[in-house]
């Protein structure tokens, strides 16, 4: 043993660690739970109430509470899923096709091109929100999937991924394709694709995590409430004073949000790891 | 970075590059271009008068004493963001690194939050500090403190910046949990049978080889706190009470979108652009470097 006089010492600051961050979904959970009455008197108990059904099922078929109306989560789901499963298989087909033209390819303008898609790191959507918007707008495409989506698919860093991740392919393995007679968009599909694999797997948990929890622009572009997306249609639950929130549905609909996208990373860890530490690199 | 074996097609790359190279203009550059233009043009509300004013927006908008107080405001909330997020998630990824067995079940349990929205997030802990439901709330209620972050400007900006700094804890934990595994075991020993404490060894040997994952954080942190936490001030105070919770983020969504003062919001923008571009910069210049050595 190299470090550590005390072996409880981590466990202990650990696991207060732990509750730090699994307390708020629990005692969000044990709200789900219970009726409206009961929370807003401020007299919630810390165990489990007989309203779970009830709860959910209202949240998922209606979403209307006594207070406010709102839409179901069913919709919002689905809207969000549509959101987040466009935004991966875009963001990854587009930046593998580039990667691909500036990795095996040359051809005028070739830099200035790979140099256009990098500096898009440096716009963030949330800092040119109204002229953004207005591209949108003439577009026709508010309140559209359309307009939820393909203004959040280029993708700097994945394109890069893909770059750094082609150049570390042998040469040979291009000279043998080609002397077996495979063209460019063969290679793409038999060698290139299926080795990208992992990589592929690794950004699609992390694309799906930025995709779902997309707030700021889905808040712009939906003007219908058949469009929301969970994340915003939870926001605009919470009512401007104590009485108007029906704290019982903001709580099961707050455990629908955050659902599928802490289940994807505990299930993908590993891909989800990688993922996260390549992107940055 | 030239391959010795490449493709010669006239017509196909460009094709390849094609989908991006569209969104990239039609959505990025375009609109930051109209967002520079604008930034120069003064117009009313209903758009129906333009006048080309310089530098005019610029100017009123660094005098105004509401503007300088979001910068203020942006410096002590990202400052308090990035020093929270990142401290505890460092304490978490030394113990974690030490601990033998259970080490992966730990993470698991730790990096699950980097999945929750912002504005999720916001919604959590809405629950918790909520002054007359929330447990905690209730809680300080009950000891005498006057917690209600919906009329006390300290309160406020103190809610969002635990809860910004919350959800980012579990990114900057893994991050340093890598950082700390790739260190050599052998240097540490090296450092322990020269006699050095387990406190020296970390501050003389661990965090010092830790620093390249400390300054990469240290900037992904900053734009975290500048940029990404819109959803968890827009949930729980929209920037008030008052302007106490308003960031440069939240300025520029309120000015332009709320208030429709576009020649303002634009030069906000066009501020904002300057600052990502000198840390996104700064980020890339530093990883040439690490590169190299």
């Amino acid at each position: 043993m190299t470090i550590g006089q005390n072996r409880w010492l981590p466990h202990v600051v650990l696991l207060l660690g732990v509750v730090v961050f699994v307390f708020p979904i629990y005692l969000v959970f044990v709200g789900s739970t219970h009726d409206t009455a009961t929370i807003a008197r401020g007299q919630m108990p810390l165990t489990m109430g007989p309203h779970l059904v009830d709860n959910y099922r209202q949240a998922l078929e209606s979403g209307e509470g006594a207070r406010v109306r709102g839409t179901p989560a069913l919709t919002l789901m689905r809207n969000s899923f549509i959101v987040a499963v466009v935004i991966v298989v875009g963001k990854i087909s587009i930046s593998l096709l580039s990667a691909f033209a500036v990795v095996f390819f040359e051809f005028p303008l070739r830099m200035p091109f790979f140099w256009m898609i990098f500096i898009t790191l440096m716009l963030p959507v949330e800092v040119r929100i109204v002229p953004t918007y207005a591209v949108v707008a003439n577009l026709g495409l508010v309140d559209t999937f359309a307009g939820l989506t393909i203004p959040l698919i280029a993708s700097a860093t994945a394109t890069l991924l893909f770059r750094q991740f082609f150049l570390t392919i042998p040469d040979e393995l291009v000279d043998a394709s080609q002397i077996d007679g495979a063209g460019p968009m063969r290679f793409f599909w038999s060698v290139l694709l299926p080795l990208s694999g992992t990589n592929i797997a690794a950004l699609s948990v992390i694309m799906f995590i930025y995709g779902w929890n997309q707030y700021l622009w889905p808040l712009l572009i939906t003007t219908s409430r058949g469009m929301e997306t969970i994340v915003m249609g939870i926001v605009k639950m919470i009512g401007t004073a104590d009485a108007q929130t029906d704290w019982n549905l903001l709580m099961a609909v707050a455990v629908l949000a955050l659902l599928p996208p802490v289940l994807i990373v505990l299930v993908m860890q590993r891909w989800f790891v990688k993922g996260l530490v390549d992107a940055e690199k | 970075m030239r391959r010795r074996t490449i493709y010669r097609h006239k017509l196909l790359p460009y094709l390849l590059l094609a989908p991006q190279l569209a969104i990239t203009l039609v959505f990025f550059f375009w609109p930051a271009g109209q967002a520079i233009y604008q930034s120069l043009l003064i117009q009313d509300p209903f758009g129906l008068r333009t006048q080309f004013v310089w530098f005019e927006n610029f100017q009123a908008i660094l005098s105004a004493p509401r503007y300088l107080e979001s910068v203020r405001v942006t410096l002590v909330f990202s400052t308090s963001v990035t020093l929270l997020a990142m401290a505890p998630a460092l304490l978490l990824a030394v113990m974690a690194d030490q601990v033998v067995r259970g080490a992966t079940g730990y993470r698991t349990l730790l990096v699950w939050p980097y999945a929750i929205a912002p504005a999720v997030a916001a919604v959590l802990w809405l629950f918790i500090f909520h002054p007359s439901i929330g447990q905690v709330g209730q809680g300080l209620r009950a000891l005498g403190i006057p917690w209600d972050y919906r009329i006390n400007g300290d309160q406020a900006l103190w809610l969002v910046i635990f809860v910004s700094a919350w959800k980012q804890v579990s990114y900057n934990f893994l991050f340093f949990l890598a950082g700390l595994q790739s260190i050599p075991k052998t240097i540490v020993e090296a450092a322990a049978i020269d006699g050095a404490s387990s406190n020296r060894r970390f501050w003389r040997v661990i965090f010092p080889l830790l620093s390249p994952t400390t300054f990469f954080l240290l900037i992904v942190n900053i734009i975290y706190a500048f940029f990404d936490t819109f959803g968890v001030i827009h949930a729980l105070t929209q920037g008030g009470p008052g302007r106490a919770t308003t960031t440069l983020m939240y300025r520029v969504y309120r000015d332009g979108w709320i208030n429709l003062d576009l020649g303002g919001s634009s030069a906000q923008s066009v501020i904002l652009m300057t600052a990502v571009i000198l840390l996104t910069v700064v980020q890339f210049r530093y990883i040439e470097r690490r590169v190299h050595y």
